[in-house]
């Protein structure tokens, strides 16, 4: 049984709407879920059915209409934007279906970027540690390279180890290998499973993928807002 | 090296070219700027040279009475009493001249900002050469005094103030009069005044560039000018030279209400044009910083087009911690590297276009003479266009920053922003 100190994050009857006027649809229905240390979660479900908009909430990157959302035992649903915004400078790490990677910079200097907005190493060690998370992802001769001239999976694990920067307590990602094709799928999701077990992070990922689903430590089928 | 700052110079490479188009306009509207100002005031502080050098700071000249008071009175109040006179500056009576010059430019050397004092006398003649005859006015002056109080010793073209100071019939006679008589020097001249008749000889000739002195003014000795003139005592007006020359109105005011005697400074004589210096300065600064105002409305665009195309990267921005405020910031530098660079370049195409400029060969004549195109250097001109530009180009970088910082991440990464 999962003790609160294993817990990454948890959120509790979440719910959200979108669209204004007629257009307004309630996407999410009381949603609660509970991500564990070193745990992998998947999120399935068809399209539409709120996956991503509940990665988002649970990101911090939207607001829910009602609920609660805490991330290391800390409430942050009603928090402010500043507190959000360092919330997940700390404590999240966000690997996206587009890699939506920095195209003016390098490789290693993308990876750098979370750790020069969080300040807490010098140059020097945020050099190393990213071209450590690079080597990690099996990057680590093409650091230098502009993020243009890498391939679609490389561009896939350059994301991994931004997302890892910081050492996180929460992985969330949104349809990571979504983009890519099977073998690199299978690379990408050993990859960051792999890395976020070494690293005790809890991994919530939304996918639509049935293998890579079953490969993870707990599966939440949604439909129509709420989990099933 | 901040890491918005870094973000942003990386940012300035997305939209080379209309950032370059937005660049070269901030760097022309800022150098012009820089070039018209050095121009427009060179040739005013050129002007100021020429009058100063020419006729004085202020001059004192015309005795007057005060004929009307306003008297104030009050009634006993506890024992103490007032009685007050203010006089009428517009009530007073204009007596010609300087009547007791000593005694006045005794009084004048007390006031501490006055440099040189020169008592002229002055009246007009018919000057008759061999060739033809002019109407001239005779300044009789004490050389030395009035070389304190003017630029007379760097006028002389031709001659030597050597043989002026040497000879009492000695003339100096302005380039323009010299060439409508035909004279050179060393050439006789009858000077007539009333029923006198006195030849003298002209040691040099001078130029101020101011054309209508230099077409009617002949300097001679003060003695041979009271005896031409027939003025044995007084003076037409005294010249003030003064170590401040700004101060020249207040000083002016002093010099007026405590010797009683009218006194101009070079402001007030000078005012007509120095007002029209001063419009074509104002008109020369509207009129370039419309090339400012244009590079910021292309800036505003670029900006704008540019927080269109980096939404998602605003979007992963934030979502790696950054905030609202980071991002603002960000947009705030594109801004400012633009004007930096711009300020800097136009600075360098400035200092370059005024320097060329005031190389180039033209010839004015009429309110001064000159063979180049005047320019006056002021760190001024640089610091007003910086101003300007800074003014324009980041007014034009807020509105497109204030956009980027008031994304949502979340709206963004879903597709669904606007």
């Amino acid at each position: 049984m999962a003790t609160s100190s294993d817990i990454a994050l948890r959120c509790e009857n979440l719910h959200r709407y979108l669209g204004q006027g007629e257009g307004r649809v309630h996407v999410l229905r009381g949603v609660s879920f509970a991500a564990r240390r070193g745990h992998v979660t998947a999120i399935v479900g068809p399209s539409g059915c709120g996956k991503s908009t509940t990665l988002y909430l649970l990101g911090l990157l939207d607001q829910p209409d009602a609920g609660t959302i805490w991330i290391r035992e800390q409430m942050m649903s009603n928090s402010s934007d500043l507190e959000r915004t360092a919330a997940r400078c700390e404590h999240i790490g966000f690997v996206f279906q587009f890699h939506f990677l920095m195209q003016e910079f390098t490789a290693l200097e993308n990876v750098m970027m979370p750790m020069r907005k969080l300040g807490r190493l010098g140059e020097d060690e945020m050099e190393a540690r990213a071209r450590g998370l690079l080597t990690d992802v099996g990057l680590g001769d093409k650091g230098h390279r502009l993020t243009t001239q890498l391939s679609g999976g490389e561009q896939q694990r350059v994301a991994i180890a931004r997302a890892l920067a910081n050492q996180p307590a929460i992985i969330l990602a949104d349809e990571p290998t979504g983009n890519l094709d099977v073998k690199n799928s299978a690379v990408i999701f050993d990859l960051l499973t792999r890395l976020a077990k070494e690293n005790g992070q809890a991994v919530v990922l939304v996918t639509h993928n049935p293998d890579i689903a079953n490969r993870c430590d707990e599966i939440k089928p949604m439909r129509d807002g709420e989990f099933c | 090296m901040s890491n918005n700052l870094r973000i942003a110079f990386r940012f300035l490479t997305a939209r080379k070219r209309s950032m370059l188009m937005s660049l070269a306009g901030i760097i022309f509207g800022v150098g012009f700027f820089i070039v018209t100002q050095a121009q427009t005031s060179g040739f005013e502080q050129f002007f100021i040279k020429t009058i100063l050098g020419t006729n004085g700071a202020i001059r004192i000249e015309d005795k007057f009475q005060q004929t009307m008071f306003a008297i104030a009175a009050e009634g006993h109040d506890a024992g103490a009493s007032k009685f007050e006179v203010a006089a009428d500056r517009s009530a007073r009576k204009y007596i010609k001249g300087v009547e007791d010059p000593s005694l006045i430019m005794e009084a004048l050397r007390r006031f501490k900002n006055v440099s040189g004092l020169s008592e002229v006398v002055e009246g007009g003649v018919i000057a008759d050469s061999s060739f033809k005859n002019e109407a001239a006015r005779v300044y009789g002056i004490r050389l030395e005094d009035h070389l304190a109080v003017s630029d007379l010793a760097l006028q002389i073209t031709r001659g030597s103030l050597e043989d002026f100071r040497r000879s009492q019939q000695g003339l100096l006679v302005g380039s323009k009069l010299a060439e409508r008589l035909q004279l050179r020097v060393g050439d006789s001249l009858i000077m007539q005044s009333n029923d006198e008749r006195r030849r003298y000889r002209v040691a040099c000739i001078y130029e101020t560039g101011v054309g209508d002195i230099d077409r009617i003014r002949i300097y001679m000795h003060l003695g041979e000018a009271r005896s031409l003139l027939k003025r044995t005592s007084g003076a037409s007006f005294i010249q003030v030279a003064l170590f401040d020359r700004d101060r020249a109105p207040q000083d002016a005011v002093q010099m007026s209400d405590v010797l009683r005697h009218g006194a101009q400074s070079w402001q007030d004589r000078e005012v007509s044009w120095l007002n029209a210096f001063s419009a074509l300065q104002i008109s020369a600064a509207l009129t370039v910083s419309t090339i400012i105002l244009i590079s910021g409305l292309g800036m505003f665009n670029t900006l704008a087009m540019l927080v269109i195309e980096k939404t998602k990267e605003i979007a992963i921005l934030r979502s790696m911690g950054y905030s609202r405020r980071d991002i603002s910031q960000i947009f705030l530098w594109l801004g400012a590297i633009v004007l930096t660079i711009g300020t800097l370049g136009g600075w360098v195409l400035g200092a370059s276009v005024t320097y060329a400029v005031s190389k180039w060969p033209i010839h004015i004549t009429g309110i001064f003479t000159a063979e180049t195109f005047q320019v006056h250097w002021s760190i001024m001109h640089y610091v007003v266009a910086t101003l300007s530009a800074a003014v324009v180009v980041m007014t034009a970088a807020v509105i497109p920053a204030r956009r980027a910082a008031r994304l949502e991440p979340g709206d963004i990464i879903r597709g669904t922003s606007q």
